[in-house]
């Protein structure tokens, strides 16, 4: 592959020592296109042990990459799921081996829409082919087979990394013997794709965007992104924790300014979040990877639904999900829960009550970490014992 | 000494399930049962249970769990998915028993369905000598604070199942650690005595 240096210079980053693994095998995109010999960059973490049954793969969310835990070496801050993952943590590194690979359609190293078209010498923009959930989960197979790794201790992952883990275990049911989504749904409701819309409109009403362009000129329409990015981080949010949380709390002033600045704590949290996601995400790259959510829907790709998605299926499952989140509701987890019960799988259900909203997951929400430790644990003991069997 | 007797319930469950079969237990608390089944009789086991401490508890011990209420979430399991449903001194404690215990035997081939019984003598003495809600060790809850909604006796549970055309398979009484097999011709006396019955119906 060419290199990207250079074309990512208002980001600062060096995708070049991260681990990349060059996928030969073509793969045929839901689209109908197929890519071959693409990267699929990834990251480990704790060993493999000799009896390679100690492995979990974790599925990142929509802005994650592969940067689980200790400190991101491009952004130089820490990994997005540090408060599961790490020595001695609830996905504790000293016994487990950590996989996660960056998605396809992403922007840390892996196959995306800034990476250079081989027919036209020219970034895809929006020539890069549509891609879909099962597309990635597809990509990510490929990693396993590289490490040697036959079957997985146990995968995980919140929000979108549910999402593909769902489809990992319908896709290749005898490739984990436990799972672990959290925070999911089966399929995107008309208000999860409703609120990616509005994240897409906001990149595309930036003229800068320039219908995926900017990429040939070195820009990024960060105006647009940095909107995309707060709508995200307001449905990441309950009203009671965004309450608490900020209230009507002024921004290191005594009054208001009568001004359009950001009078409210809550304006400046959303202004910077929205402007520190642009040094470090590529807005069609949220395009992309905010489309395959809107298409995924796993009873779709099953006659019979939900049910026939999961039949036969060997892996142990514990769902969870948190009480505050309105983004990927109770509901919508149970009814995956409901589709593995009624296709007679082993599945567990645990409601996280909490006001942290969808953002529980990626927190210090100890009930919750408890019961992923308790779960991966108990886990680990019966793989082995399977093993020795 | 609650916990022993706890034990015994299980026990004369435990042994009223055959081995190698698929078992439901709806409020399976912190899964002692789901435990029990699982490793003397191979029981492939699934849990339902309200609380979320012993929800998190079953899942330490890697039981398979859902978190739920039995009163609202049963729909989700399928008809006749299990071999067995167990329901262990609850059944009184919900809004709507009846509907409860349809689904229960919608869910499963056949349902074990233990109930502390109102009918023992001392509970019965209670209330006709000194004119207070009993408190046993059984019913250790004061009127005020009780969870039982639909309190009823072994004869009541008979009488309901004869009356709604459910098959009785076999009904046990539990008295400490004495159990007895309560028929038609013996269910008075039973009645009288057994602390706890246990019913096998389908």
């Amino acid at each position: 592959m060419p290199s990207l240096a250079g074309l990512f210079f208002w980001m600062n980053i060096k995708l070049e020592n991260i681990k990349k693994l060059d996928v030969t095998k073509p793969l045929k995109l839901d689209c109908g296109k197929t890519i071959k010999d693409f990267p699929l960059a990834y990251e480990t973490y704790g060993k493999l042990n000799n009896n390679k049954d100690n492995a979990i793969l974790v599925f990142h969310a929509l802005t994650g990459d592969q940067f689980v835990t200790g400190t991101n070496p491009i952004t130089n801050k820490e990994g997005w799921w540090v408060t599961a993952v790490g020595p001695g943590r609830a996905i504790d590194t000293n016994k487990y081996f950590v996989i996660c690979a960056n998605v396809i359609g992403g922007c840390m190293g892996s196959l995306g829409p800034k990476d250079i078209n081989p027919v036209t010498k020219k970034p895809y923009g929006l020539d890069f082919p549509v891609i879909t959930i099962k597309d990635m989960v597809k990509a990510q197979e490929s990693l396993l087979e590289h490490l040697g790794i036959k079957k997985l201790l146990c995968a995980t992952g919140g929000s979108m990394g549910g999402m593909q883990l769902l489809q990992f275990c319908a896709t290749f049911p005898d490739k984990a013997f436990s799972a672990v989504p959290i925070a999911c749904s089966s399929s995107h409701s008309a208000q999860n794709i409703a609120l990616n819309e509005l994240a897409r409109q906001a990149i595309m009403a930036d003229p800068v965007w320039d219908n995926g362009k900017y990429v040939l000129k070195n820009v990024q329409p960060k105006n647009g992104l940095a909107v995309a990015r707060m709508v995200g981080h307001i449905s990441y949010l309950s009203e009671k924790g965004m309450q608490e949380k900020f209230g009507r709390k002024l921004q290191e002033k005594a009054d208001y300014e009568f001004s359009f600045n950001a009078d409210f704590q809550v304006e400046s949290y959303l202004r910077h979040q929205g402007y520190a996601f642009v040094e470090r995400f590529d807005a069609n790259s949220v395009l992309y990877i905010t489309r395959a959510m809107d298409y995924f829907d796993l009873s779709k790709q099953f006659k019979g639904g939900l049910v026939e998605a999961f039949k036969n299926q060997k892996t142990k499952f514990l769902i969870i999900s948190f009480s505050s989140d309105w983004l990927y509701t109770t509901k919508d987890n149970k009814d995956i829960v409901i589709a593995l019960n009624a296709s007679g799988a082993d599945v567990s259900y645990s409601e996280i009550i909490t006001d942290k909203g969808h953002d529980s997951f990626l927190l210090d929400e100890p009930e919750f970490l408890k019961t992923l430790k308790g779960f991966i644990d108990s886990m680990y003991e019966k793989f082995k014992n399977e093993k020795r069997i | 000494m609650k916990n022993l007797k706890m034990k015994k319930e299980f026990k004369v469950i435990a042994d009223l399930l055959p081995n190698n079969t698929r078992v439901l237990d709806i409020g399976c608390g912190d899964g002692s049962l789901m435990h029990l089944l699982r490793i003397e009789k191979n029981i492939e086991v699934r849990g339902l249970e309200l609380n979320q401490d012993n929800v998190k508890e079953c899942i330490y011990k890697g039981l398979p769990v859902i978190q739920g209420n039995a009163e609202t979430e049963l729909h989700q399991f399928p008809d006749k998915s299990f071999d067995y449903v167990v329901l262990s001194q609850t059944l009184q404690a919900f809004y709507e028993p009846e509907k409860v215990l349809k689904n229960l035997l919608r869910i499963g081939k056949s349902v074990v369905i233990s109930i502390p019984n109102f009918g023992y003598w001392k509970v019965r003495t209670k209330l006709l000598l000194f004119g207070e809600m009993p408190v046993t060790k059984t019913l250790p809850n004061t009127w005020y604070n009780t969870p039982n909604l639909h309190m009823c006796t072994i004869k009541d549970l008979f009488n309901f199942c004869d009356e709604k055309n459910i098959i009785i398979k076999k009904v046990v009484g539990v008295n400490e650690n004495k159990t007895s097999l309560i028929r038609k011709s013996n269910l008075e006396i039973k009645n009288l005595f057994s602390k706890v019955g246990i019913f096998l119906i389908s």
